[in-house]
């Protein structure tokens, strides 16, 4: 009885019982690659690059990097509903425009200039 | 009265109800952090040269807790898919460690405010600046003691990490060599805290918010897989749900902390 209820909510949430046992191994995998991730971390910011720019560009790319391999694998991001993309597009498109706010007020010229 | 689409997925969705609440909650979150994440940025590109931080905090305990927080991912996505697999005990383990691990990094936490909050700047009257942590076991009117400090000619200097051949030494400073406060109201004498300085007011900001969320997170996680886990035998679908929600936050507030990292410790 139980078996079946689990298979009936494994419809919705687009994931199954053979597919979760699948799935154990993925996060595993993931999990040493977050770890490895935050190494490479702390390892780029000791580096003399040559310019403190690229050492900020190098932070930045291998947090957005785990943060995909987080939202997508660990949050199921890659294999969700339209809705939740939608959604998702929605908020990507207004934190970008934030961002972007925030580094244009700062740029000379700038209709909201801030000094 | 039931809570319509709780279990059952809504036709037009293709998802239960909850899960779609806690996405758009999600969304608000982004925007909240994206807020203060904007703010850190415009403190940091105008700051005046040699006023920002560099390695001011502990590397190693950012590094360890980012860890942490990693494990308790982890843990929280192997405790779902022990549910999907019907293994209730397999899922209280895993999520007993998250609980853990929630633990440790607000552990680690409380620890690195604490140290902040020791660490003092004290200006002398000689323009030079006696920085270090105070010894508490040693106060006295007359004396300013230091259980390990340095004295150091300029602000700029306390901007960029010791080399390593300073060594932190015992200090006692007298008072009468300490300068007075502008209002008159005391010594040049402050703590670490999130008055020091624009670095250390969006350090306390973006940490003490993202530690309300570990905290949250913590005791939700704990009401399920504890008082509430009587629902696994009553209604395991929606058990399962509650979990999956939960571990979508959790997951959120490990997200963020990966971002934090880098930003507050290390560029």
């Amino acid at each position: 009885m139980r078996e079946h209820t689990l298979e009936h909510a494994a419809d919705g949430g687009g994931h199954s019982v053979e597919e979760a046992k699948k799935h154990m191994r993925t996060y595993a995998i993931v999990g040493v690659a977050l770890m490895i991730g935050t190494g490479l971390t702390v390892w780029a910011a000791f580096i003399n690059f040559g310019s403190r720019e690229i050492n900020i560009i190098a932070a930045l790319v291998i947090a957005s990097t785990k943060g995909f391999l987080v939202a997508g694998f660990f949050m199921h991001l890659i294999s969700e509903k339209k809705l939740i993309y939608s959604l998702m597009a929605c908020t990507v498109f207004f934190a970008a425009a934030l961002m972007f706010l925030t580094l244009h007020s700062m740029s000379q010229g700038s209709i909201v200039h801030m000094r | 009265m039931e809570i319509p689409y709780a279990v059952k997925i809504r036709p037009d969705t293709g998802l239960y109800n909850a899960k779609i609440g806690i996405w758009l909650f999600l969304a608000s979150e982004v925007m909240l952090f994206g807020a203060l994440f904007s703010s850190y940025i415009l403190l940091r590109v105008n700051a005046d040269p040699g006023t920002w931080p560099l390695h001011l905090l502990n590397v190693k305990l950012g590094a360890v807790n980012t860890l942490v927080l990693i494990l308790s991912s982890v843990m929280v996505v192997f405790g779902w898919a022990s549910l999907k697999m019907n293994n209730f005990r397999a899922y209280q383990v895993y999520q007993g460690i998250t609980l853990l691990c929630a633990l440790t990094f607000l552990g680690i936490k409380s620890f690195e405010y604490r140290d902040k909050f020791n660490h003092y700047e004290v200006q002398l009257k000689n323009g030079r600046i006696a920085d270090g942590h105070i010894n508490r076991a040693n106060e006295d009117t007359n004396f300013f003691a230091f259980e390990a400090g340095r004295v150091v000619a300029s602000h700029a200097d306390l901007m960029v990490p010791a080399a390593a051949d300073v060594k932190l030494e015992e200090l006692k400073i007298p008072m009468s060599d300490i300068q007075d406060r502008a209002d008159g109201k005391g010594k040049e004498i402050e703590n670490y805290g999130p008055w020091h300085s624009s670095y250390l007011a969006i350090y306390f900001v973006l940490t003490g918010l993202h530690a309300l969320h570990v905290i949250g997170g913590a005791i939700v996680i704990f009401a399920i897989w504890g008082p509430l886990a009587g629902v696994w035998k009553t209604d395991p679908e929606r058990y399962i749900n509650r979990v999956e929600v939960s571990g979508l936050f959790w997951h959120f507030v490990d997200l963020i902390w990966i971002f934090l990292f880098p930003v507050l410790y290390l560029l």
